[in-house]
């Protein structure tokens, strides 16, 4: 659910990061706020256990440039990954307008990816979204470790329908903002047609 | 997509913000600010220089939707309204009209009494704000218009250049 504010000519969009517990969604949003420059973030905001796991979300406030005259802003936020955090995840979907799903490349993850892929379909049904018309694009992480699954499995299992997709080593960088990229490209392509629908 | 997108426009915004002004002086308070459901600030006013209103916007919503869940879990609509109190500075979060909350931000110059019956006020002449915007959108999209909006023009460049 994006803000289109005529007033202050601000337009303002939520695209929230999810996966499985431990994929590397905050990864990808730390690595996000550690190469833009000052001028264009704000806080990133992390309600996290003392062990660093993502309790509720991770907020982190974008601000892109301008369309048309039109400030862009994206406002980021990861899900908690782990399996008893449903109700969180719930609420974090609300309003979405775009979703990246981050999966663990590792082959002892490949089930949790499924499951957590299963799961975002639900919770968003319950929010009266269809996964299938949301934008959305997958992130296969953590490419940098030895015992992952090849890549045109992962496709196979994850990415039926051959939407966007990118590789990515979120630790280092690799594939993050591509992934930012393209997902905001979905969701300013949808505002448009939403526009043109009336 | 689920419902409609939130948009603002220059009239209801003037209104919103005039609102908000006169909460804040009624109520004595520090700050007084309005956020979409979704954590998304619609307005802000008062001692908001050194205030991160973006973060705490988020977080009110954040907030709202948690003590929502809670409400579910209880058989119980919402709690429509949150308090919190600190040392320094107290917190007073309303729902208004469902979709937009409210946040007054006050210290020992006000009171939770005070603050209470200003925003009960307020609470109704921003709902009523907000229903003439909502109307507006309708009949705006109904009509098909959308005259000066930023996408209907938009490409693949733009997009990019976003990127730098
Ligand atoms: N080797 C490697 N490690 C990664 C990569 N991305 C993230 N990690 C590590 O994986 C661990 C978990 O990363 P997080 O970003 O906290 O995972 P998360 O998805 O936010 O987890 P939850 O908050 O529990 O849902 C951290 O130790 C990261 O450093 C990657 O691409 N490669
Ligand atoms: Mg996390």
């Amino acid at each position: 659910m994006s803000f289109i504010n005529y007033s202050s000519r601000e337009i303002n969009c939520k695209i929230v990061f999810y996966g499985p517990g431990l994929c590397g969604k905050t990864t990808n949003l730390q690595w996000i706020y550690k190469k833009t420059n000052p001028d264009s973030k704000g806080k990133m905001i992390s309600l996290a256990t003392e062990t660093e796991r993502t309790l509720f979300f991770d907020f982190l406030p974008l601000a892109l440039g301008e369309i048309r005259g039109f400030k862009t802003r994206f406002h980021l936020y990861t899900v908690p990954g782990q399996v008893f955090y449903d109700a969180s995840r719930k609420l974090i979907l609300k309003g979405v307008d775009g979703v990246v799903f981050v999966a663990d490349s590792q082959v002892e993850r490949m089930e949790a990816n499924i499951e957590s892929m299963e799961n975002l379909r639900i919770n968003l049904a319950e929010q009266g979204y269809n996964l299938d018309k949301v934008p959305f694009i997958i992130q296969y992480n953590k490419r940098d470790l030895p015992n992952v699954v090849p890549l045109e499995e992962m496709k196979k299992a994850l990415n039926p329908r051959g939407l966007p997709d990118y590789e990515a080593i979120a630790t280092d960088g690799t594939g993050v903002f591509d992934t930012l990229k393209a997902i905001a490209k979905l969701v300013i392509m949808e505002l448009k047609k939403g526009q043109e629908g009336g | 997509m689920l419902g409609s997108d939130l948009v603002m426009y220059d009239e209801e915004f003037k209104l919103i913000d005039a609102e908000l002004q006169r909460l804040l002086q009624q109520a004595n308070a520090k700050v007084v600010f309005l956020v979409d459901k979704n954590g998304q600030l619609i307005a802000a006013t008062g001692e908001t220089e050194n205030l991160d209103t973006t973060s705490l916007a988020s977080l009110t919503a954040g907030n709202i939707a948690a003590t929502g869940g809670m409400a579910k879990l209880l058989g119980e609509k919402e709690f429509s309204i949150l308090f919190h109190e600190g040392a320094r500075d107290n917190i007073h979060i309303s729902i208004i009209g469902q979709r937009v909350i409210l946040v007054v931000i006050f210290d020992q110059r006000s009171s939770l009494g005070l603050v209470r019956l200003r925003v009960k006020k307020s609470a109704e002449a921003l709902g009523s704000i907000f229903s003439q915007l909502l109307q507006k959108v309708e009949t705006e999209k109904g009509s098909g218009k959308s005259a000066d909006s930023p996408f209907a023009e938009i490409t693949d460049e733009d997009i990019d250049k976003l990127f730098g």
